[in-house]
């Protein structure tokens, strides 16, 4: 079991403004597999064993977007695929934005 | 034989089982509880046994309390009661590995209270209406009929304290025991405040 005391995930080093690839845990029966969930990291919320984050991805020209609690054992491998070089702490406003201006500047 | 302890409750926190499921938790810290006496139903009607538990300084006991723990060469602790249906020898003691993960159990404790409370608040009476010149607002309407029965019912829900009774939860699950820190975590919320006393006893028996 999983509680504050022995929490794991706190050497994943990533931020939002990142693009982030979540490798998640499927269980279909009794078969398990990884899905991959890759998209821009918006926000993280919370502390401590409760803390979750949102990605958002495009999706065929749906955008989706996902709360993932941060500490959970579904989650396998959490990758951080490019850094972004963002002024704030919560990019909600992407999702206002279409187009070019719904991107993020890659960090230096 | 039953399975009842004290505890305090701390706090409540989350946790990941194994299966990946969050479950919300109230963490209970359990000191082993000091068998200071037994109940037996030849002497006393009922089979209990008294514990004490909790720290307290030795000049803030009373002769008759701290009596109880002479008699065992022991130092006294702050809470002396009783735990119905457990037997026990006397002078060992209850600790927290007497639940297991999984196990149901209901918690007793007294409930925060709320003081001297209307029908709103107590019973979830609906509220009159607040404009128009309406003065019903929040209060408790009919209490009865009229010259029969020229009484009111016993029962009738009406203003009064809230809170601070007893309240016990029942069928909550144990999500952990940690036997070294003295703490078991039982999934959902508990009565009482912070450090309050519960009693965490086993469903069923």
């Amino acid at each position: 079991m999983i509680t504050s005391e022995n929490v794991q995930r706190n050497d994943v080093q990533f931020r939002p403004g990142d693009t982030v690839r979540v490798h998640y845990r499927v269980i279909e029966g009794n078969r398990e597999r990884t899905q991959v969930f890759e998209g821009l990291c918006l926000a993280r919320k919370g502390s401590g064993i409760g803390e979750t984050f949102i990605v958002r991805k495009n999706s065929f020209g749906v955008a989706v977007e996902r709360i993932f609690p941060l500490h959970s054992p579904k989650i396998a491998r959490i990758e951080v695929a490019s850094r972004g070089a963002v002024r704030r702490a919560k990019l909600y406003y992407i999702r206002e934005k279409v187009g070019k201006k719904a991107r993020v500047k890659k960090a230096k | 034989m039953a399975t009842a302890i004290f505890g305090r409750k701390k706090h409540m926190t989350q946790a990941f089982e194994e299966d990946g499921t969050l479950v919300s938790a109230t963490v209970i810290e359990v000191e082993p509880n000091f068998i200071t006496a037994s109940r037996t139903a030849e002497a006393d009607g009922y089979e209990a046994v008294q514990v004490g538990f909790g720290t307290v300084p030795t000049r803030k006991v009373n002769k008759p309390h701290a009596g109880q723990f002479e008699k065992h060469e022991t130092p006294p602790r702050r809470h002396l009661k009783e735990l119905r249906g457990v037997t026990g020898e006397v002078g060992e003691s209850i600790g927290a590995d007497v639940f297991e993960v999984g196990d149901t159990v209901h918690v007793s404790a007294t409930s925060k209270g709320k003081g001297f409370q209307g029908t709103v608040k107590r019973h979830g009476f609906g509220r009159g209406p607040v404009s128009h010149g309406s003065h019903n607002v929040r209060a408790p309407g009919s209490v009865g009929a009229s010259a029969d029965p020229a009484r009111i019912f016993r029962g009738q829900k009406m203003p009064g304290q809230m809170g601070n009774k007893e309240v016990t939860v029942k069928n909550l699950r144990v999500v952990n025991v940690d036997v070294e820190n003295g703490e078991i975590w039982v999934r959902g919320g508990v009565p009482g405040g912070r450090n309050a006393v519960v009693k965490i006893r086993k469903a069923g028996e």
